[in-house]
């Protein structure tokens, strides 16, 4: 039938089913051909926290949101404009997220007696039958049916043949955005190439949902959204905790230090150790310690013995490492800690994303403590952000702790990747020569107020060191007041003086001074970036900071915030980063808080805007 | 720990072992033998002094590596396992020793130990087993006895001690042998021992605190009681005990039965110790009645319960980054950077 065509800007899909149809595979297959094809992009998984949460209910639903464009794209979006529901839980689950018009593919088979009354619907309710979901385009595809009949001859099994059901989807949805199928052909090859049963029926049941897009009537309109207007260079399409794994590397690589990981698995950081368990040619060793406090302490003693050491975790697993931390810091040993973080307190939220350890990060250990923190803003953004964290931990002999969250960590984006070339080496010098007329002092400090590092196996340098309050210099065992007084003032001053290395903080949209600045860290990146955009295009005075160096702040930070009638802080927690700024800069900011373990909609800071500008 | 030759570095002696710094144990203190007994055993093991490294966690014994001219690291209590494992990881080059208490190794760090020797880092572990919370003035620890009086249980203890031998065994342990701070010339051999066995070597040894658990093994290490209290175990040799060695042990079945020497039996029928026998070492290792429960217990043993060689995690960790090396070739920045899928935007 004669079909409309119809040019877009942008649109965000989200793909709803049961943990176990595929949803993440087809988002994820849906997201490399947008960014193949030239797309901005951002995505957003959403799974359940158990694995196999029951079939056909609410907690078994497993989403992928995909926010592509002709234009810029700073988040995975607030409200989608497409909804595939796999099944009625999925639907149930996911109606409040799509906006009043969007469009429903509702998958007919995942709406029979036991799904709805799995899903909770009211007996005799069925969303798809009895109207109300008046007010949403509704396509209803039997795509089980449909499944079954394309594979009737292929001589599979039932079940086999259902679990190619989300092809059918992906093929259809191919058709509706006016794509190339050749990424997603490739992948099938190269995934079930082996099993060429398997992979004929997965490239079947594709085509048969491009096909079923181009002759039924069910939708009458296919949509064209151009590439969008990216600075010039190769991109790639990257997840936070891919970009991490690699910066490390990079890191790794640039340092001329083969990297030791210390790490026990937790959601949702345990992909950074999948990532670098991958890539032992690099030099990079991993090493599953029976829990937190060993990896953290494997890592103290790579580093101990020259390596660059990394260990990952997330809240409850940096909180069993607090007292390790706390060594590395009076070791004056360069360490990585990365706190990927995720909803809490205790166990909390697993899956869900969450910004609530910033003051865990700045202030959790005992005694005083000062270890430098920085986070990342963005998927790709993790890349630069850790090598940040390396180049600090190796350059001024110091822990520092590494910021990201489940959002970012799992959420991807284009990214234009730096060639290895462009990076900048970082320096490392293990001292060999003595640096004293008698014994080697190891505490001596530099102008940068870092200690010297020889490591075991270096002739002459041999010393001890450890957690006890150590004499200046010497690092030999002090109880002195006058000494230990100088030597908490000492670890203060050092992590202090990191700030005359760190850029200045600079503004992401903006005048430097105006009516109202809007400070962000981490992840809030992309939300309060599209926000300003916007209340800048209605002619609101307002810019944007995002901070990366959360410790110590970037030099330039309390003349910037006074440079404004009021500062807004989105966070997702309770006010954490607004409550170090006041206190630091005795600034009246206010918060814009959200713990709910989802990132802040674009329209959530831009409705706070307008309030705080009205 | 096997022995890391170093034929053209001169010859150490125990002097070059000595630190500037004061010891502070308290006068008596078991440590201080122990301490000897390294610093003269270290010299003969021919490894070059700048790759000793003596790992410790926290206690009274844990201050050992600011005694010892080597590198050395006090850690936090009950991580000196951890540390050791991810520096042996990353430099199985070097010589390790983590020196550990009672309380340190089988309290707090009781996870770290198991899995230390479940793992076969090759790594010298050395327990300071003085049945008591020394540094922090005398509460019982994992290894007292049930009924133990202390600051933290005037009532006495209502705790089950471990029994550290049998729990290095049941960690899989390569390498298990006990010894005590009294009796040097044993120490010394157990030491030697440990530095050649290839693995995780564990030796547990009974200190004295003399402050605060004095004479705890005392029925062990005096002259008066000690032949009939102790067994000193030998590879390949009978199990013999006794003021005039006497005193056999035999096997019935999987019981240990006490024979009479100079009433008929010979030591030809007696338990030949075999360091590689699992099994027997797991008899051997439950030894372990408290003195006080009379006459006709069985002697404590001393020495070698165990020895067998399986691969170290280290070289199975550092075997696969040559073997992926080998297969993939060193890794390539920026092939690693661009992933398999790109696009270019002109
Ligand atoms: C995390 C932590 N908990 C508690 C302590 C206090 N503490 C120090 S040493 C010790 C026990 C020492 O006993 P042991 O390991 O047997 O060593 P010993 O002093 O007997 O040689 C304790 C409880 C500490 N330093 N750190
Ligand atoms: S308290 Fe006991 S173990 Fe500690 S130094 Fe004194 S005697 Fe030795
Ligand atoms: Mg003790």
């Amino acid at each position: 039938m004669e079909q409309n065509n119809q040019v877009i800007d942008n649109v965000i899909i989200k793909f709803a089913g049961d943990s176990g149809d595929g949803m993440q595979l087809t988002g994820t297959q849906f997201t490399n051909t947008a960014a193949l094809f030239g797309n901005d992009l951002s995505t957003f998984p959403d799974f359940p926290a158990e694995i196999r949460a029951p079939q056909g209910t609410i907690p078994g639903v497993s989403g992928y949101q995909l926010h592509f464009g002709s234009v810029s794209i700073f988040t995975p979006g607030d409200e989608c404009d497409v909804l595939v529901a796999m099944n009625a839980a999925a639907l149930k689950a996911n109606i409040r997220f799509l906006k009043k018009g969007g469009t429903i593919i509702a998958n007919s088979d995942g709406f029979d007696h036991k799904n709805l009354r799995l899903a909770n619907y009211a007996d005799g309710a069925n969303p798809i039958l009895d109207g109300s979901l008046e007010g949403f385009r509704l396509v209803t595809i039997d795509v089980t049916k449909m499944t079954r009949a394309a594979l009737a001859e292929s001589g599979l099994g039932i079940k086999e043949i259902d679990r190619a059901k989300n092809m059918f989807v992906l093929g259809f949805l191919y058709w509706m955005y006016n794509r190339d199928m050749s990424a997603t052909e490739k992948f099938l090859k190269e995934k079930f190439g082996k099993k060429p049963d398997i992979y004929d029926a997965n490239l079947k049941v594709l085509r048969s949902g491009y096909n079923f897009g181009e002759t039924s009537e069910t939708a009458a309109t296919r949509y064209t959204v151009n590439p969008a207007p990216m600075p010039a260079g190769v991109y790639r399409n990257i997840m936070g905790n891919q970009a991490t794994a690699m910066g490390l590397i990079a890191a790794s690589q640039k340092s001329g230090l083969d990297m030791f990981l210390g790490s026990y698995p937790i959601t949702p950081a345990t992909d950074i150790l999948h990532e670098l368990a991958k890539y032992k040619n690099f030099g990079v060793r991993t090493y599953q310690a029976e829990d937190e406090i060993a990896a953290i302490c494997s890592a103290i003693g790579a580093s101990f013995g020259g390596k660059l050491a990394v260990t990952t975790s997330s809240g409850p697993g940096i909180a069993l490492k607090t007292e390790a931390m706390g060594l590395a810091l009076m070791l004056e040993l360069p360490l990585v800690i990365i706190n990927v973080q995720r909803g809490g307190p205790s166990t909390g939220l697993p899956t869900k994303t969450e910004q609530s350890d910033l003051f865990q990060a700045i202030y959790g250990r005992n005694g005083e403590a000062p270890i430098p923190v920085i986070a990342a803003r963005s998927a790709a953004d993790c890349f630069e952000t850790v090598f940040e964290a390396c180049r600090l931990a190796l350059e001024f002999m110091t822990p520092v702790i590494f910021l990201s969250d489940g959002y970012i960590a799992n959420g991807s984006e284009p990214w234009r990747f730096p060639k290895a070339d462009q990076l900048k080496e970082i320096e490392v010098n293990f001292t060999t020569e003595n640096n004293n007329d008698g014994k080697y002092l190891p505490y001596k400090r530099d102008e940068k107020l870092s200690r010297p590092w020889a490591i075991p196996g270096t002739k002459g340098l041999e010393h001890r060191i450890g957690g006890l309050e150590k004499q200046h210099e010497t690092g030999n065992i002090s109880y002195d007041p006058e000494n230990h007084e100088f030597m908490v003032k000492m670890r203060a001053a050092k992590v202090a003086k990191i700030a005359d290395f760190v850029p200045n903080q600079t503004f992401d949209n903006g005048a430097e001074k105006g009516k109202l600045l809007i400070l962000g860290w981490g992840s809030t990146y992309g939300p309060i970036k599209g926000a300003v955009i916007e209340a800048r295009k209605k002619g609101y005075d307002v810019s944007h900071a995002q901070i990366r160096h959360l410790f110590p702040f970037p030099k330039n930070l309390g003349g910037i915030i006074k440079n404004f009638d009021q500062v807004l802080i989105p966070e997702m927690n309770s006010g954490q980063l607004l409550s170090i700024i006041r206190d630091k800069f005795l600034v009246d900011a206010i918060g814009l808080n959200k713990i709910k373990g989802m990132p802040f909609a674009t329209g959530e800071i831009l409705n706070k805007i307008e309030e705080l500008l009205k | 720990m096997e022995t890391i030759q170093s034929p053209e570095s001169p010859k150490l002696t125990s002097k070059d072992l000595v630190t500037d710094q004061e010891v502070r144990w308290c006068p008596g203190c078991g440590d201080y033998s122990i301490l000897k007994q390294v610093q003269t055993v270290v010299p003969e093991l021919d490894i070059p002094r700048e790759n000793l490294v003596f790992i410790s966690g926290i206690g009274c014994s844990s201050r050992f590596p600011y005694y010892m001219e080597t590198y050395g690291m006090h850690s936090i209590h009950g991580r000196a396992t951890a540390i050791a494992s991810g520096l042996k990881g990353a430099r199985p080059d070097l010589s390790v020793w983590i020196i550990s208490g009672d309380g340190d190794s089988l309290s707090i760090g009781g996870n770290h130990f198991i899995h230390l020797l479940r793992r076969n880092f090759n790594v010298n572990l050395l327990m300071f087993n003085n049945e008591i919370y020394g540094l922090t003035k005398g509460q019982y620890s994992p290894t007292s006895e049930e009924g133990k009086v202390t600051k933290s249980t005037p009532m006495g203890s209502v705790d089950h001690p471990f029994n550290p031998i049998a729990l290095a065994l049941g960690s899989e342990g390569s390498f298990i042998a006990r010894s005590m701070d009294r009796d040097p010339v044993h120490l010394k051999d157990m030491l030697r021992r440990a530095n050649a066995h290839i693995g995780t070597s564990f030796v547990e040894i009974y200190q004295n605190c003399n402050v605060f658990n004095d004479g705890t093994f005392e029925i062990f290490t005096e002259k008066s009681n000690k032949k009939e209290s102790t067994i000193y175990v030998e590879n390949g040799k009978p199990l013999v005990f006794g003021q005039n060695a006497d005193k056999g042990i035999k096997l019935d079945g999987f019981t240990p039965v006490i024979v009479n020497l100079t009433e008929g039996h010979s030591a030809n029928d007696l338990w030949i110790h075999d360091e590689k026998d699992l099994v027997k070492a797991g008899i051997l290792s439950r030894f372990f009645e408290r003195p006080a429960e009379g006459s006709g217990h069985l002697p404590r043993p001393f020495g070698v319960f165990y020895e067998n060689n399986r691969s170290c995690y280290e070289v199975g960790l550092n075997q696969q980054v040559e073997e992926a090396i080998a297969k993939k070739g060193k890794g390539n920045l920026d092939a690693l950077l661009s992933g398999r899928e790109t696009w270019e935007i002109k």
